[in-house]
């Protein structure tokens, strides 16, 4: 039996796996269904101060190997999610991860506050990259300033681990994690959603009522793998890695990009048993290579080139 | 709510049968479901394997098929192929296997008061009452179906309906068979012609602007319709808010709930029909 465990950070994390945050509800939902202390880490639907409704529906459209949404972060705020949510997902077991949302930074110290003030939040993720919403979150998230400032406000009022959300709708995403670092990130995870469109050739409308949407599944996994590769050659702070992840295959690629942990979001659409599944699979890898510390892999990749520019970046 | 008891089963396909160019019936090997199912949850199904398409399909649970002895062996799915998720299950042979997760969702209420029932039930509506009309069978209620469709040979299973003792008003709107016009016709008549005391409950899966209109005349007759929606949906297990349908709220606003938890089925009186017609516009 190979050791699984994950560090990240201040934590460590029974194995890599986390559900990604919007693709597993507050995690209760599934609670009947899975056993939510066998996951790594859940990583609840981002909240806000207060209520928020969404957008109107249709808010999912497939696409090739993946799927656009524009749910528009509906969401139970933190005081409800405190109160009615987290003492389950405490009873359960489950490492619950925290994604923080925020129109103004004001938003997001207030919100990281009444999480720190909570036995049980394991740790923040602070979301500054929906690309759904108008105001707040990927602003923040394609400034380098921007991000920095979020991290830097929430690390004055919580001692939680903070992991701020990369968006990859951005030219250097390693830059972005090295501010985040500077302003005391803990670990950086990536990537949420990219900006797409899909549109009805009959009707000639966007599928979406919100017009845009964010892209994920399988079709962006090259991409973010790049990316998670790009940001271990730019900081030493942990990584989480995700987009488009399905199989322990797919875990075990972005952990030597350099990934120290993982997220899967709209492959638990699919289906919702997949963890079980992957932690065998991951075990089997670790059979068939000699690995006795699955974290042993993290970032192996970069050994095997002597540069740290990739070979050709387009310009 | 319930507790879920969700399992995803491999489901080997017992049985295709077509029904036209356009509906068919599949018979799945799906034993746990099967004996778990109340009436009117649904299901998701894989209907391909890889990533096309990439997310399930929710589908009523039609029948319950049994075995010789009463035991629940599999469920059936009354399918009318529009997508690429439905035109798959079209086509899908005996011996596949399709990955089924279920039973999900807020089932049918029956309540304990009602002596007699209407069920209403426009096109592949027709799904989620063959187990409504069994359970309510063995209660001895008086049930009534009013099935409406635009052609005659686009009515099936009357007789299924008919040889459990169904009271059947079949309406067309090309008056090949039964009452001519739509299923609101034969249901203004069967209004004129009750009271506000008798004690009924009132059932109805169809489109959507069918199922409006339904609820909006049994409202003028001082009663309100359990309709079951039927919403695009990602997970069908409350982890995406992507099938959300609006409620009303105390304060005149709406409040978008996830149809795959809460619903799919809800009391009419509860929705805000306005918003519901948008999303399908
Ligand atoms: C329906 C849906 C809702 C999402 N909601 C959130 C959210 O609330 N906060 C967030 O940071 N990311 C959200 N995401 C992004 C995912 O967490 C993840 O970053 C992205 O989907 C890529 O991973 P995947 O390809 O495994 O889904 C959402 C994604 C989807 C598909």
């Amino acid at each position: 039996m190979a050791d699984l465990s994950a560090p990240l950070a201040a934590l460590t994390l029974r194995n890599p796996l986390m559900a990604a945050s919007g693709c597993f509800g507050y995690g209760v939902e599934y609670a009947d269904a899975l056993d939510l202390s066998s996951l790594g880490a859940v990583v609840v639907k981002g909240l806000f101060l207060s209520e928020r409704e969404g957008h109107a529906p249709p808010r999912i459209v497939e696409t090739p190997a993946g799927m656009l949404n524009a749910i528009g972060l509906q969401g139970i705020g933190v005081h409800r999610f405190v109160k009615e949510r987290l003492p389950e997902l405490r009873a359960r077991g489950a490492v619950t991860i925290v994604n923080v949302c925020g129109v103004t930074l004001d938003e997001y110290v207030e919100v990281s506050r009444v999480l720190s003030d909570h036995e049980g939040v394991a740790a923040i993720e602070l979301n500054i990259s929906c690309p759904n919403i108008k105001a707040g979150g990927i602003q923040f998230g394609c400034s380098l300033t921007g991000t920095h400032d979020v991290v830097a406000a929430v690390r004055q009022v919580t001692s939680l681990p903070i992991m701020p959300k990369l968006t990859p709708n951005v030219t250097d995403v390693a830059s972005f994690a090295r501010a985040a670092e500077a302003a005391g990130a803990d670990a950086i995870s990536l990537v949420n959603t990219f900006l797409a469109m899909a549109i009805d050739i009959e009707t000639r409308k966007p599928k979406l009522t919100n017009v845009l949407g964010g892209l994920s599944g399988p079709a962006i996994r090259p991409i973010a793998v790049r990316m998670v590769y790009e940001c271990r050659q730019a900081v030493r702070i942990p990584i989480v890695g995700m987009g488009g992840i399905a199989s322990a295959d797919d875990v075990v690629e972005f952990m030597l990009a350099g990934a120290d942990a993982v997220q899967i979001g709209t492959a638990n659409f699919a289906d919702p048993f997949l963890w079980s599944r992957i932690l065998a699979d991951l075990e089997s890898y670790c059979t068939r290579h000699g690995v006795t510390r699955l974290a042993d892999l993290v970032g192996a990749v970069h050994g095997s080139r002597t540069s740290a520019e990739p070979a050709c970046r387009p310009s | 709510m319930l507790p879920r008891m969700v399992v995803d089963e491999r489901a080997e396909v017992l049985e295709n049968r077509a029904l036209s160019a356009e509906y068919n019936v599949v018979t799945l090997a799906a034993p746990d479901i099967a004996a778990a199912a109340r009436p009117g949850q649904f299901v998701m199904l894989r209907t391909a394997p890889g990533l096309e398409p990439l997310l399930r399909r929710p589908f009523s649970i039609f029948e319950i098929v049994r075995g010789a002895d009463g035991t629940a062996r599999a469920i059936s799915i009354l399918n009318k192929r529009i997508g690429i998720g439905t035109g798959r299950l079209y086509a899908v042979r005996a011996g596949e296997r399709l990955d089924c997760l279920g039973p999900l969702g807020q089932p049918w209420p029956l309540s304990a008061g009602a002596r007699t029932v209407w069920m209403v039930a426009g096109g592949v509506g027709l799904a989620p009452f063959a187990t409504l009309t069994e359970a309510l069978v063995a209660r001895g209620l008086a049930l009534r179906l009013f099935y409406g469709a635009r052609r005659g040979e686009d009515l099936y299973y009357a007789d299924w309906f008919a040889d459990r003792g169904v009271d059947l008003v079949v309406t067309t709107e090309d008056g090949s068979r039964g009452v001519t016009g739509r299923v609101t016709v034969a249901l203004d008549r069967a209004l004129a012609s009750t009271t506000r005391d008798d004690a009924m409950d009132v059932y109805c899966c169809g489109p959507t602007p069918m199922m409006r209109a339904v609820a909006a005349r049994l409202a003028d007759a001082g009663r309100d319709t359990w309709v079951s929606l039927e919403q695009v949906m990602g997970c069908g297990m409350g982890g995406c808010y992507s099938c959300v349908v609006p409620l009303r709220t105390a304060a005149g606003g709406t409040h978008f709930v996830r149809s795959c938890i809460a619903g799919p089925v809800f009391a009419a009186s509860t929705l805000h029909w306005e918003g519901l017609a948008a999303d399908h516009g």
